[in-house]
């Protein structure tokens, strides 16, 4: 494991690859960056929890023009996972909007995106039709 | 005598192309023809709010040092799309709070060819050693691995959410908005687009973040616009056609984005516009049915829709049903962008939140020509700015 570097912290590598949230304790709002506090109730304790690696897709786009250096076309999608939002691209699909649909369930899978010069791999997350 | 804050003067420059001048000539022009507009001078101004969203800063006094050192306290607004909206409120508070007689805002930009803005983030250069970086600890920039955060992709995301929300299945809508606001600008000699697009031609064109096509999305150009407002007891020193053409600011309202889940995952603009929506009619004592033309912020064809719903033009999720109608055509009930908006008119973007009050401002005078919406007595100004704040400007006229 130690050659293995998750893409963002809040993905949780392993067996069991899933998202982990900051849930605030005061009112439960979840959060996947670093926090000051709570956005919903200024509440500054918060504690872990897995987010569900199910979901369904509440909404899609699918991205053929942007930036130099990002990878297009993909599919960009916010997918609701039991009540946890998440954003994410929608992998293994053609990237059109024929291949993704609203309300699509899909479940969370990884992927390499490549070694760094240590031989370190990094592995990011994406939703693939369940 | 009230507390009223009337728009006394306003301007917009042409939007469009401008390689031989730069931002203070463009604030330059259109605060001298506001002043003028509205027959009164620099030196009558008790203070400046300026915003120029992609420049360095300073444009306020950059601006002075061109056309009047008065002293003056001046303000250097900086609030997204809605920067021209908070520069605006900015000189109505100060007039409201009875520090100034008279105020002045602009809001300029220089944006041609300035091609996607936003969600472009640090270079995805594979680095020699993955460190994670930043609040989410990512190892090499997000755009495009962890969906998108780009401004197309973004507002894609809404309409389509929309549609979802409600069940529609109707992904010609968006096109058809864009159709519509195409049509719209060919009467106004001011956009920076005035041609008529057809369905196919705008379904054909490319694509950008489906389902927004390229004539879908808010067209980058240069721009400027000004306002200059006054107090009511103030006001009735003035000339009696002064008076006439002055404008009654029955609202000016901003919000941000409340709390909600999602909203740090997908910007949720409907909230706050609603919640700014709701402060302005209450504050103005008028309906959305009371509208004689609406000023909303197209930045894409997606967000036009959402916004239908937002400012309460419709049911609430009927807003396809309502597009559908015929409403939002400038023969419709509630003429909707028929400056062009910003997928025509162009989207200078510290520009727009002045420059949307103008074309309001322009046809409650019964100044708008060609395109002039017969006998409009009231109309609502609306910006986005993502991140997010909204800016919401009720006007009617004086009825002199």
């Amino acid at each position: 494991m130690s050659n293995l570097i998750p893409f963002v912290d809040y993905l949780v590598l392993g067996d069991h690859p899933h998202l982990v949230a900051n849930e605030c304790t005061a009112c439960g709002a979840r959060f996947f960056d670093r926090r000051n506090a709570c956005a919903g109730c200024s509440g500054t304790e918060f504690h872990k929890v897995d987010v569900a690696t199910e979901g369904e897709i509440t909404s899609f786009t699918v991205v053929t023009f942007a930036a130099p250096g990002v990878p297009v076309p993909f599919v960009s999608a916010i997918v609701d996972c039991a009540g946890t939002s998440v954003r994410s691209n929608i992998i293994h699909v053609e990237p059109t909007p024929d291949d993704v649909s609203l309300g699509m369930k899909v479940a969370l899978a990884t992927y390499s995106l490549g070694l760094d010069e240590n031989g370190v791999e990094a592995i990011g997350f994406g939703f693939q039709p369940a | 005598m009230s507390d009223d804050v009337w728009i006394l003067g306003i301007y917009m420059t042409k939007f469009g192309k401008y390689p031989d001048r730069d931002t203070v000539d463009l604030a330059a022009e259109a605060v001298l023809a506001a002043l003028k507009d509205g027959g009164v001078s620099m030196k009558d101004m008790g203070v400046l709010a300026a915003g120029c969203l992609m420049g360095g800063g300073g444009i306020a006094q950059q601006i002075q040092k061109q056309i009047g050192q008065t002293g003056i306290p001046a303000y250097n607004v900086s609030n997204a799309c809605a920067t021209g909206a908070t520069a605006l409120k900015t000189a109505i508070m100060t007039v409201k709070s009875g520090e100034a007689d008279f105020g002045l805002a602009v809001g300029v930009e220089k944006l041609a060819g300035a091609g996607l803005l936003g969600g472009a983030g640090k270079s995805a250069k594979a680095g020699s050693t993955w460190t994670p970086q930043g609040r989410y600890g990512e190892v090499m920039d997000t755009e495009g691995r962890v969906g998108t955060s780009g401004m197309p992709g973004t507002f894609a995301q809404i309409g389509m959410e929309y549609l979802h929300t409600y069940g529609s299945t109707s992904f010609d809508v968006f096109a058809r908005i864009s159709e519509k606001n195409h049509s719209h600008s060919t009467l106004n000699p001011l956009a920076a687009y005035t041609k008529a697009m057809s369905l196919d031609e705008i379904k054909n064109d490319i694509m950008i973040a489906y389902p927004n096509t390229r004539p879908m999305c808010s067209a980058n150009c240069d721009g400027a616009a000004a306002a200059v407002v006054v107090s009511d007891a103030k006001l009735k020193t003035l000339s009696l056609e002064q008076q006439r053409r002055a404008i009654k600011v029955s609202a000016s309202v901003l919000t941000t984005d409340p709390y909600e889940e999602a909203c740090q995952v997908l910007p949720n603009v409907n909230t706050l516009t609603r919640n700014a929506a709701k402060i302005a009619y209450e504050r103005a004592g008028i309906g959305p049915e009371d509208l004689d033309l609406v000023e909303l912020h197209d930045c894409f064809a997606t967000a036009e829709l959402v916004h239908y719903d937002n400012l309460m033009l419709c049911e609430e999720g009927g807003a396809v049903e309502f597009f559908e109608s015929g409403a939002t055509w400038r023969t419709g009930t509630t003429p909707v962008n028929v400056s062009g908006g910003l997928e025509s008119k162009g989207h200078p973007i510290a520009a727009t939140g002045i420059a949307n009050i103008w074309e309001i401002c322009h046809h409650l005078r019964g100044e708008a020509g060609p395109r002039q919406i017969e006998g409009a007595k009231v109309g609502l100004a609306h910006v986005i700015g993502l991140g997010s704040a909204c800016g919401i400007h009720v006007l009617e006229r004086s009825g002199l």
